[in-house]
């Protein structure tokens, strides 16, 4: 039997709903936000507005508060968690509906490094963009990010490090890149809590992304401005 | 005995005695006082920055500035006792622009096992996480509760899933501390090895000033 302060959310209207996902993204509950998925569904809701009104703008919020050292990475973990059980309901019936795609990206963690929550988090919010993520994990060689770019025929490689002995292994595969000839195929885009801009225009990458929030912008403005050149 | 809470939120002044001063990071004080009072180093002066700015790599550099611009003129000269620390060659830029001495090495724990040593197991060895005896007995402090693992326990899977085991190297025979660093590599589901270091590189670099 529910408490007299539960929140009813089957009771709530889309406003008020969409409101309660954002507070229940915010604070990791992610019974809450599959259950209220589900009632947007039934409600007749495009699986599209969903994600990006309910989900992504709910992470978004957590993303800022994270730039502005309001939510720690425990907090911020949770909320993916809780926004990960909504998308796997929704990965699906965006298949069907046909959900505008932005383009494929390749991401992986460098040789040497196992640290996967950053890279983790942008997947998930770059599939919440719109974007095809193919992700290959963590401790990389150059073969693998070359082998899943070309296997794929993405448009953009993602590279994430946690330690400053194993970002240096960017540049390798960025100068792997070179010497085949294909860097330009690529937005290269690269991420990581050791890393800046100047890390990130030193290595030859087309840009270092601060956090999610950022790589999924980046991303977009990049994608575009390709499609623009190419159509000039 | 200074204490390891306040070592970790607060540091620690220097005394005022001494010739050369270190500015150390506060994980290292007790190794680094168990050194000096077993050598008679006492030209050696120490001060201390919080641990916890390990919690937050990217202070640690311009804290390290701020401590020698305070204390650079009471003493002959300086040396900063620590490692890159995360900070991807920034504190060693400014150590060398300030003109003081920065220990070489990636982190504690590698001057500790040796820098040559843990760099040659360094590749094999990317799915353990180390810990030392100030970590150990500050595990709460600095993993288990700012990780949230104590509010949210189904957290730990999803930080130290690609973890394999716990390496604890130890600077002092402790059978304690053992059994301390045993039950952390228990509680983040990780295989336990214990390796006895002693002080490896920190000894070796403080003999020389």
């Amino acid at each position: 039997m529910a408490d007299e302060d539960d929140i009813i959310l089957s009771e709530l209207d889309d406003e008020e709903l969409v409101q309660q996902m954002h507070d229940d993204l915010y604070d990791g509950l992610k019974e809450e936000i599959e259950e209220a998925v589900n009632i947007l569904i039934a409600r007749g809701w495009t699986p599209y507005d969903v994600l990006t009104k309910a989900l992504v703008a709910g992470m978004t919020v957590v993303g800022n508060d994270f730039r502005d050292g309001i939510l720690f990475v425990p907090e911020v973990l949770l909320a993916a968690n809780a926004m990960k059980g909504g998308m796997a309901i929704l990965k699906p019936l965006l298949a069907e509906t046909g959900a505008p795609r932005m383009g494929k990206m390749v991401i992986g963690t460098v040789k040497g490094d196992i640290h996967d929550i950053g890279k983790n988090l942008v997947a998930m919010m770059m599939e919440g963009a719109g974007f095809e993520v193919v992700d290959i994990g963590i401790n990389n060689p150059v073969e693998n990010y070359l082998d899943a770019l070309a296997r794929e025929e993405a448009d953009i490689l993602g590279m994430s490090a946690l330690l400053t002995t194993t970002m240096p292994y960017m540049k390798v595969v960025i100068d792997t890149l070179k010497e085949k000839g294909i860097r330009d195929d690529y937005i290269v885009l690269v991420g990581g809590a050791p890393l800046n801009e100047e890390f990130g225009r030193a290595i030859g990458a087309d840009a270092y992304c601060r956090d999610a929030a950022v790589t999924v912008e980046m991303a977009k403005a990049m994608v575009a401005r390709k499609h623009n050149q190419m159509g000039a | 005995m200074i204490s390891d809470a306040g070592l970790t939120e607060a540091g620690l002044p220097p005394d005022g005695r001494g010739r050369v001063l270190l500015i150390a990071c506060g994980a290292l004080a007790q190794e680094i006082v168990a050194l000096k009072a077993a050598n008679g180093w006492d030209h050696l002066d120490l001060t201390c920055l919080p641990a916890n700015l390990h919690l937050w790599p990217e202070k640690i550099t311009a804290a390290v500035i701020e401590a020698v611009g305070k204390h650079r003129r009471d003493y002959d000269s300086i040396h900063v006792v620590y490692a890159d620390c995360g900070t991807g060659g920034q504190l060693a830029e400014a150590c060398a622009r300030l003109g003081v001495a920065l220990i070489p090495g990636p982190h504690c724990y590698a001057f500790f096992e040796g820098n040559d040593r843990f760099a040659a197991h360094a590749e094999s060895e990317i799915t353990a996480f180390y810990l030392t005896d100030f970590l150990v007995r500050q595990f709460d402090a600095f993993v288990w509760r700012p990780m949230g693992f104590d509010r949210h326990p189904s957290l730990v899977p999803m930080m130290f899933g690609n973890y394999e085991k716990l390496v604890y190297l130890a600077q002092t025979e402790d059978a304690a501390l053992d059994a301390k660093a045993a039950d952390c590599a228990a509680r983040l589901g990780l295989r336990y090895e214990r390796r006895f270091t002693g002080y490896g590189d920190l000894a070796a670099e403080l003999a020389r000033l």
